[in-house]
């Protein structure tokens, strides 16, 4: 009980939210990042455009098969092979854009695949040009049956964050690496609260989209 | 690209091998776990439900990386002594069986009721009627899902770099920091993951499509 209290002294606890905060601003960057680009892929593999939309989707399917891990090594180790040294931080971030937008623009695509074709039908009939048909009718209705795979893979990047330890970015996984490191009788109360942290973050985003569900439908 | 793989075939195939074997061995554990889960969440006794809802809610919400260490480092310390491969193993079948298991509840879900009614009062138990009855024709309908669940068990096993579980991305980092030429250490690597993962991944979409219509 003893090894508890001082595990969760005060200069301890901090370094944690210290981690935490590194994984939080990793987390949200990536997924800013991946949602735009991720859709702007999405669409561009639903359309259809002659030779762009077969090798996009070619490339997509390649990524979405490859381990995280990996591109996180080709970001940090790989790169620099080719004149560019992103810092942890950036090759994490990178890492993460390239990955989730992936899987983001099969959601996306699955997503606008589901809206009934009468929409844009009677949208077009009454009107509106395609790319408006588009943006104020299929995108919308498209984003509301998206939602809870989209929840999904955000948890699951904000989970995946934690790889970026092998490379030494400051996250909340590293940081109490380095905490029961110092004193191996502070492992088991460590792990405890690294899995209340990353459960607390990640099921407060699941009640998130849940509330939102209910909202929309 | 092909000089590593003339000077490091060897390792690149053993962590090959390793890679396989242990997702194999992953995945067997994990849909024994996550069925019976599954089961747990349709029973009528409330208990098991609550186990089951914690344990799924539990698993899935803790990156895989926390629970492998917590088997790598912990473990060994205060119980059993287990190597890289056991721990990672370990820590990829309790992270996946909580995501087979909402899979499978799913696919328990979508079977008519009516099915297990009409069992019951045919006189079989719970445990007959879901073993002969609805189990049957929910795993139909869970192919293709628990084939996706296997692709990204595939790809999380990389998890095993971290615990020294010698598996295909522990030997590429140990060939790409010999060689000093990452960048196409991580395109054999990557190749190598492919040549799992792609066939399965076009096989279910292809099996879906085959559902659905």
């Amino acid at each position: 009980m003893k090894d508890f209290i001082d595990a969760y002294s005060w200069i301890n606890m901090r370094y944690l939210f210290q981690g935490l905060w590194i994984t939080v601003i990793v987390s949200i960057a990536s997924i800013a990042g991946s949602y735009v680009i991720g859709t702007i892929l999405g669409i561009i593999r639903y359309l259809n455009i002659k030779v762009l939309s077969p090798v996009v989707g070619f490339i997509i399917d390649i990524i979405r098969n490859l381990p995280l891990l990996l591109i996180i090594f080709f970001t940090y180790f790989g790169l620099p092979n080719l004149g560019l040294r992103p810092s942890s931080v950036w090759a994490t971030i990178l890492a993460l854009i390239i990955f989730e937008s992936a899987m983001i623009a099969e959601i996306v695509r699955s997503g606008i695949i589901a809206v009934p074709t009468g929409q844009m039908e009677g949208a077009r009939a009454n009107g509106l040009s395609y790319s408006q048909t588009m943006l104020h009718i299929i995108l919308p209705q498209a984003m509301k049956k998206m939602i809870p795979a989209l929840v999904s893979q955000f948890i699951s990047l904000i989970k995946d964050t934690s790889l970026a330890t092998i490379i030494v970015l400051p996250d909340l996984m590293h940081n109490a690496q380095i905490v029961y490191g110092e004193n191996t009788s502070y492992i088991l109360p460590m792990f405890l609260m690294l899995a209340i942290m990353y459960f607390v973050v990640c099921y407060a985003l699941s009640l998130v989209s849940r509330s939102l569900e209910k909202r929309m439908s | 690209m092909i000089s590593i793989f003339q000077n490091y075939g060897g390792e690149l195939l053993q962590g090959f091998g390793q890679t396989l074997l242990c997702s194999v061995i992953a995945l067997f554990f994990s849909l024994i776990i996550g069925s019976m889960f599954a089961i747990f969440e349709t029973t009528p006794i409330k208990f098991l439900r609550v186990i089951a809802r914690i344990y799924i809610e539990v698993f899935r919400n803790i990156p895989l990386l926390v629970i492998t260490m917590f088997f790598f480092v912990v473990i060994p310390m205060f119980v059993v002594k287990i190597g890289g491969f056991t721990a990672g193993t370990i820590g990829l079948t309790i992270y996946t069986s909580a995501f087979i298991a909402e899979t499978v509840r799913a696919g328990i879900q979508s079977v008519d009721p009516g099915q297990m009614e009409g069992a019951r009062a045919n006189g079989l138990s719970f445990w007959q009627a879901m073993r002969y009855i609805v189990l049957p024709q929910a795993f139909r309908y869970v192919i293709p899902p628990l084939g996706n669940q296997f692709i990204n068990l595939v790809k999380n096993s990389s998890v095993l770099a971290f615990v020294a579980g010698f598996d295909l991305m522990y030997q590429g980092n140990v060939i790409a920091s010999d060689s000093l030429s990452t960048m196409s250490t991580y395109m054999c690597v990557g190749v190598l993951y492919l040549v799992i993962t792609m066939p399965l991944s076009y096989w279910m979409r292809h099996l879906e499509k085959k559902l659905a219509s």
